[in-house]
């Protein structure tokens, strides 16, 4: 097949969808993203349901419960219970939908953010100096404990959480968006827009922004990797997401006083975060090395 | 270069200035009475009114800001809400725990990750080239408490060779002290040696087409010469630049680490005072972790003068 007929950007999807990062990483996001949405169709029962007689059982229990019309029904703990009887395997299920809606949200969030004032600061020069210096003092606290202080001057919840990792994250997607923006402003294309008398508005939407959609994509993706383990170091350590949500942190939070004795309830959130995270990372070099391959160069 | 290195402690003090206004202002924005939250849900107005008092929280902004630098700048960084005792004690306690955790972990991350990449970019295109980069990837994916628990239940729970958890301080016996730290920072160096054995490889991998490589393989010398003497040598100022740029990393990591493996070092402190809404303590610990991280890149600029003597100031 000639590729000389074809677009650049349809070039682009092929690049992409021939890349094996990009496949096998974007299958299992799929992967955990079906196992969210599809949580109640995969046996999964109410992640909340406590059982005390049936408390840090090990993979694989199993026990019979009476359902409302008082039958005996068969119940199988296929990977275990945790230290109040609730259900390990349901946990980790449901725990997909918080882990992949703080992803995305803080992915989405900080891009907006980011890139309203990464323009404003490649594009107004005045305002350039001092947004920059802002973005340097918040970048010089470390992101986890930039995020921890967020945290506590809220109470625990799902917004405080998304937004606590929002706010280390949109000074980076600043500088990449101003980075860009400063070096397209010098572009020919853009000087003979303004000299045509495009106006700010128009020329920013049609010439500048499209350039900085690939590599906040490359970007967003690491974001929603790394937003995903914060998340998880958060409601482990106690102050993140409140424990009876089901996320994966919370899991092995609730796991480590017990955890000499039954290491399933650490062992498998673990798992499955780890999968996530790499899976997330994998699609993001894919996407990096196809689409945004000047940056690829760089590392 | 003494003008240099002046010029960028210079430098450093408006970012210092911003993380401070930026921490000040934490206690600030908390929704409610910054005097009401410290006094705890039972106190009286009257007990309020005192620490209002007490703090200064009556006066402008800008002066209470002002007063607080200054008393930091006296070493005094206040009172723990939680603790009752002077923050820079409460410091000056858990500093041992934590600097012992860093400093083993950068240096077990540079003995693996310098070799490790080096080696990659030498065979690169191998099989040992691929699982090196492999293993870099899933090393950044995965979260430094699920290696930190997979560690404890190998070494300690199962085969029973190192102790689980706790710290032991080094003037009480070194064993003591290093068999209690080997796993944390073993769990702990795993991202960077995953990110530094990464950026090592695209270095030397450069330096390796340069032709002074191949001039001095055509002196005949041999292979690890050229390796160690003027490929890594020649590739170390990128080297230098990802390993201070990861311990923002470092700093994150040992506030979980210390967690699982429960050091009282400064990162269990931090979580600890966080629960607690302590926040005199949480201030100082990002202050002083903020404060450390710039000046640890500051240093790791200088150090580029003596990586490589091309680069002047």
């Amino acid at each position: 097949m000639s590729t000389a007929s074809i677009s650049p950007g349809r070039q682009t999807l092929w690049r992409m969808m021939r890349n094996p990062s990009v496949i096998i990483g974007g299958a299992l996001v799929l992967a955990v993203v079906l196992m969210g949405l599809l949580a109640p169709l995969l046996g999964a029962r109410d992640p909340a349901d406590i059982s005390p007689k049936d408390r840090n059982k090990a993979p694989g229990y199993e026990t019979t419960v009476r359902d409302s019309s008082g039958q005996k029904v068969p119940v199988v703990y296929r990977l275990g219970s945790d230290t109040l009887g609730r259900d390990v395997y349901s946990r980790i299920i449901y725990g997909a939908r918080i882990s992949l809606i703080v992803g995305v949200s803080v992915a989405a969030i900080s891009i907006v953010i980011g890139m309203a004032i990464g323009v404003l600061a490649g594009y107004v020069r005045w305002l350039d100096g001092i947004i920059m210096r802002v973005m340097d003092g918040l970048m010089a606290i470390p992101a986890i404990l930039l995020a921890i202080a967020v945290v506590s001057l809220f109470s625990a919840g799902l917004t405080s959480v998304i937004i606590a990792i929002v706010v280390p994250e949109v000074p980076r997607v600043v500088r990449l968006v101003r980075s860009i923006v400063l070096s397209i402003r010098e572009e020919p294309y853009v000087e003979a827009a303004i000299t045509a008398g495009t106006r700010t508005p128009v020329l920013l939407v049609r010439h500048i922004l499209p350039n900085t959609i690939a590599p906040l994509i490359v970007q967003g993706t690491f974001i929603v990797a790394s937003a995903i383990i914060v998340e998880a170091i958060l409601s482990f350590l106690g102050i993140g997401i409140p424990p009876e949500i089901p996320t994966w942190g919370n899991i092995m939070a609730e796991g480590r006083s017990v955890f000499q004795l039954y290491p399933h309830n650490i062992f498998y959130p673990g798992l499955v975060l780890a999968l996530t995270v790499l899976a997330v990372n994998m699609l993001g070099d894919g996407l990096r090395d196809t689409l945004d391959p000047r940056f690829a160069k760089r590392l | 270069m003494l003008s240099y290195l002046f010029r960028r402690l210079l430098a450093t003090i408006p970012v210092m200035l911003l993380v401070a206004v930026f921490v000040f202002m934490l206690l600030r924005l908390t929704p409610g009475d910054p005097a009401a939250i410290i006094a705890g849900d039972y106190a009286s107005d009257a007990q309020i009114a005192e620490i209002r008092g007490k703090l200064g929280l009556d006066k402008p902004l800008a002066v209470q800001f002002m007063v607080w630098i200054g008393n930091m700048f006296q070493g005094d960084f206040g009172e723990s809400f939680f603790y009752k005792k002077q923050v820079g004690e409460l410091i000056a306690a858990r500093l041992e725990p934590t600097l012992s955790l860093s400093l083993l972990t950068i240096f077990l991350t540079v003995c693996i990750a310098v070799p490790m990449g080096t080696l990659a970019a030498y065979r690169q295109g191998s099989w040992l080239d691929r699982g090196i980069m492999g293993f870099s990837v899933l090393g950044f994916s995965l979260p430094v408490f699920v290696i930190g628990y997979m560690l404890i239940y190998l070494f300690s729970i199962e085969l029973g060779w190192l102790p689980v958890q706790g710290y032991q301080r080094i003037g009480d016996g070194l064993w003591g002290w290093l068999s209690r730290l080997i796993l944390p920072s073993l769990a702990l160096s795993v991202v960077f040696v995953a990110f530094i054995a990464r950026m090592t490889r695209t270095s030397v991998l450069e330096v390796l087409g340069e032709d002074y490589i191949r001039t001095a393989r055509a002196k005949g010398q041999t292979e690890t010469r050229v390796l160690m003497r003027h490929a890594l040598r020649n590739a170390a100022v990128p080297i230098v630049t990802v390993i201070g740029l990861s311990f923002a990393i470092l700093i994150g990591g040992v506030v979980v680490t210390e967690s699982v493996f429960n050091l009282p070092g400064l990162g269990l402190l931090t979580v600890e005072a966080v629960l607690a809404r302590d926040f005199p303590t949480i201030q100082a610990v990002i202050l002083l972790f903020s404060f450390i991280y710039v000046l640890i890149n500051l240093a790791i600029d200088v150090s580029y003068t003596l990586l490589d003597p091309r680069i002047r100031y």
